[in-house]
């Protein structure tokens, strides 16, 4: 084992690595090109003996991801943002071969207007496609829950292919101290692949992508993956026991950090929720009965064990990293539906969407989102969902409206 | 925990910096976070990277708002309101300024009551190749001001930064990263770990609801001639091509046209004029004039209007 300084890109592509990753069908974009170069120089290096291939989209090289783990291989890709959308067809797809493998996503703003740094839209929007979901907060985690993903997409009970998620600049460009587990233990860990009947030949040709009409076929094979997604939860569990055994990291499903005797929680997923957990400590230092939940399983989301962990708490600070036009926050909206109806459950949820494209949630913020929703319990009401915005920004945006005004007005159009 | 940001252009060696200055403090046993912030991603555009280190695991995390030192590799950079060299500054900040001119000049012109410290550059410089080695003396520096970094560190750091470049290349970082280490010698541990933010008296954030605004106001569109002409790119400029108007045979096309940022302009008689507020300093003018009639010299010579012939 080794411990150094790596990037969230370097941990992502050192999980490649350490898995013994078969085939990596690869195309850039930032902020996730770091984890593919690191990866081609290894080969180059024979220090990995993977094939890589740069496909001409990433269309094309989610196919090739689905359709090389139809061989029964094990198979690594990585994208972010605009690509993954621009795969989202194949994302659905190769989630209904059945067929597993890794995809990290490093989390980028999407268009329009065009931004480089995070939020969580990208990865949300992929939320229904079949692909289980694992949120990283550190770099550390990023190469842990590679690993994880493998052995749970792998596994029988549920044999998807699973995105790994990491925010942009937070964590991507971010270095941190980074425990490199030797391989001896990661492959005791995570043996070599056993694909069972996944075993696509040319010689052999099989269809992954029948054509079912009249619904019932259909229904039948849409919901066996939804139940094996589901069932990924307890395996998840089961894995990360072992985990935990093996490496001494705990790496469950939902973290609940400073829990037990809290009155109000943080709710957030990602990079963002050590911010929350900083939070935490200094509430805690000013006497808050305070904590945080974190899913680092997004899917399946841990339903029971947040329903566990919120038992007889009183109100939950729910930060979301996107924004659903039109709706607001999706962790927001998960939530509720995930409390509603069951007993015991806090009375108050406030909702609060900060850090699209990039823009930080400051410490100042989480104190005063912990206050909004003390008020709320107070006064029995929850305020309206709120945009983590201040007037200091507003007034950098109506300077850039002077200009633009500037501009109507040199164009002819009325001011 | 300590929280040091870095400052320069692209080229000058800030993300290096960031991480040798990383490297160092995990050798010295502290936990750490380095990054660079990546902007314009462009050779003299402004850049910045930062470095946290602590004792205990760091939750904090993203750009640092409130250094305990800011350091300044380009002191032209201070102006330039896109390169925020100055957030989060305060009294209790010290700011390491990469410059020719005298600590007390600066307090003076940004009235800033805290500590500057200065790392002495040639008014003249005779070779621009030693440009980039800036960060490094900017590492050593900021590890000798931290005072638990020693010489052996700051050296093996360089060396695990610097791995895979020639030799030649990391033994003359490695020399002004020492030197750097050197002049702050009588700074030695003037930055100390501060205290984290406290929940019991802090600014409440100005939160606004966004007022709704039709989409001919709000939709993201920019008429890019105009928008062109309001943003001064100029500021990223650190070499001005000069025209030599003596021997400029007029020929016009040929400077204009290349041009990729269409900052060269003809006026009535054929004379080529360069718009400084958007020349971001490629010289590509320089490369193709077939009389060799335009000049690069350093922005910081900052010529006469007569000189640059506008």
């Amino acid at each position: 084992m080794t411990r150094k300084l790596l990037t969230g890109n370097g941990a992502a592509a050192w999980g490649a690595r350490l898995a013994v990753v078969d085939y990596i069908p690869a195309f850039p974009i930032t902020p996730q090109t770091e984890i593919i170069e690191n990866l081609e120089n290894w080969i180059d290096n024979e220090q990995m003996p993977a094939r890589m291939v740069t496909l001409e989209s990433e269309h094309s090289m989610i196919t090739a991801a689905g359709a090389a783990a139809a061989t029964g291989v094990r198979v690594f890709s990585a994208t972010s943002s605009q690509g993954l959308l621009y795969a989202m067809e194949m994302l659905y797809t190769v989630a209904g071969w059945r067929a597993p493998f890794v995809l990290v996503n490093v989390s980028r703003g999407l268009s329009a207007p065009i931004t480089l740094e995070p939020d969580h839209n990208d990865i949300m929007a992929a939320r229904d496609s079949g692909f289980l979901q694992i949120h990283c907060a550190d770099c550390q985690e990023v190469l842990d829950s590679v690993l994880i993903a493998y052995r749970l997409g792998e596994d029988e009970r549920v044999r998807l292919p699973v995105i790994v998620n990491l925010d942009g600049f937070y964590l991507s460009f971010t270095r941190e101290p980074v425990e490199i587990p030797d391989p001896q233990a990661v492959a005791h860990f995570l043996p070599p692949y056993d694909p069972e009947n996944i075993r696509f030949r040319a010689s052999t040709p099989i269809s992954q992508a029948v054509a079912v009409l009249g619904g019932t076929p259909y229904s039948y094979f849409r919901y066996e993956s939804h139940l094996a997604a589901q069932k990924a939860l307890e395996v998840y569990d089961e894995i990360t026991a072992e985990f935990a055994e093996e490496f001494g990291r705990p790496r469950e499903a939902l973290e609940s950090y400073r829990t037990e005797d809290a009155e109000y929680l943080f709710f957030q997923i990602g990079s963002f929720a050590t911010k929350a957990r900083e939070a935490v400590d200094r509430l805690r230092e000013s006497g808050w009965a305070i904590g945080l939940l974190r899913p680092r399983l997004f899917r399946p989301l841990p339903e029971k064990h947040i329903r566990q962990a919120l038992a007889g708490k009183k109100g939950v600070a729910v930060i979301d990293q996107n924004l659903a036009a039109g709706r607001g926050g999706v962790l927001y909206s998960e939530l509720a539906s995930v409390l509603f109806g069951h007993a015991n459950m806090p009375g108050i949820l406030t909702s609060f969407i900060g850090g699209l494209g990039g823009r930080d949630i400051s410490t100042e913020e989480y104190f005063e989102m912990a206050m909004v929703t003390r008020q709320a319990v107070t006064d029995g009401e929850a305020p309206s969902p709120r945009l983590l915005y201040t007037e200091t920004e507003l007034r950098e945006v109506q300077k850039l409206q002077a200009i633009a005004n500037m501009e109507r007005i040199e164009l002819g159009a009325k001011p | 925990m300590y929280r040091i940001r870095f400052h320069g252009r692209g080229g000058q060696g800030m993300k290096t910096a960031s991480r040798i200055l990383g490297t160092a403090f995990f050798l010295e046993g502290l936990e750490v976070q380095d990054a660079p912030r990546y902007g314009a991603e462009c050779r003299g555009a402004p850049i910045f990277a930062y470095v946290r280190a602590s004792r205990s695991p760091i939750n904090e995390r993203g750009i640092i708002r409130c250094p305990d030192l800011v350091i300044i590799a380009d002191d032209s950079l201070v102006t330039v309101p896109a390169a925020g060299v100055l957030a989060g500054v305060t009294d209790q900040t010290f700011m390491l300024v990469s410059t020719s001119e005298k600590a007390v000049t600066w307090s003076h012109r940004l009235n800033f009551a805290g500590s500057i410290l200065t790392l002495p550059t040639p008014v003249e410089i005779t070779d621009r190749m030693e440009l980039r080695f800036v960060g490094a003396t900017c590492a050593g520096a900021a590890a000798r001001l931290c005072g638990i970094i020693t010489s052996a560190t700051l050296e093996q750091a360089v060396r695990e930064e610097l791995t895979g470049l020639p030799s030649s290349v990391i033994e003359r970082n490695l020399e002004k990263a020492l030197e750097g280490y050197t002049l702050m010698a009588e700074h030695e541990g003037c930055i100390k770990e501060k205290a984290m933010l406290s929940a019991e008296q802090y600014e409440v954030p100005e939160w606004i609801n966004l007022p709704f605004e039709k989409a001919s106001i709000s939709a993201p569109v920019i008429h890019s001639s105009l928008t062109s002409e309001l943003m001064p790119t100029g500021l990223w400029r650190t070499m001005r091509p000069v025209i030599d108007r003596e021997h400029c045979k007029k020929c016009w096309w040929i400077c204009s046209t290349s041009c990729p940022d269409g900052a060269i302009d003809i006026d009535a008689d054929n004379n080529p004029q360069i718009d400084y507020e958007h020349c971001k300093g490629c010289l590509t003018c320089v490369t193709v004039c077939p009389s060799h009639a335009i000049q690069a010299i350093p922005e910081h010579k900052n010529p006469t209007s007569e000189e640059t012939g506008s």
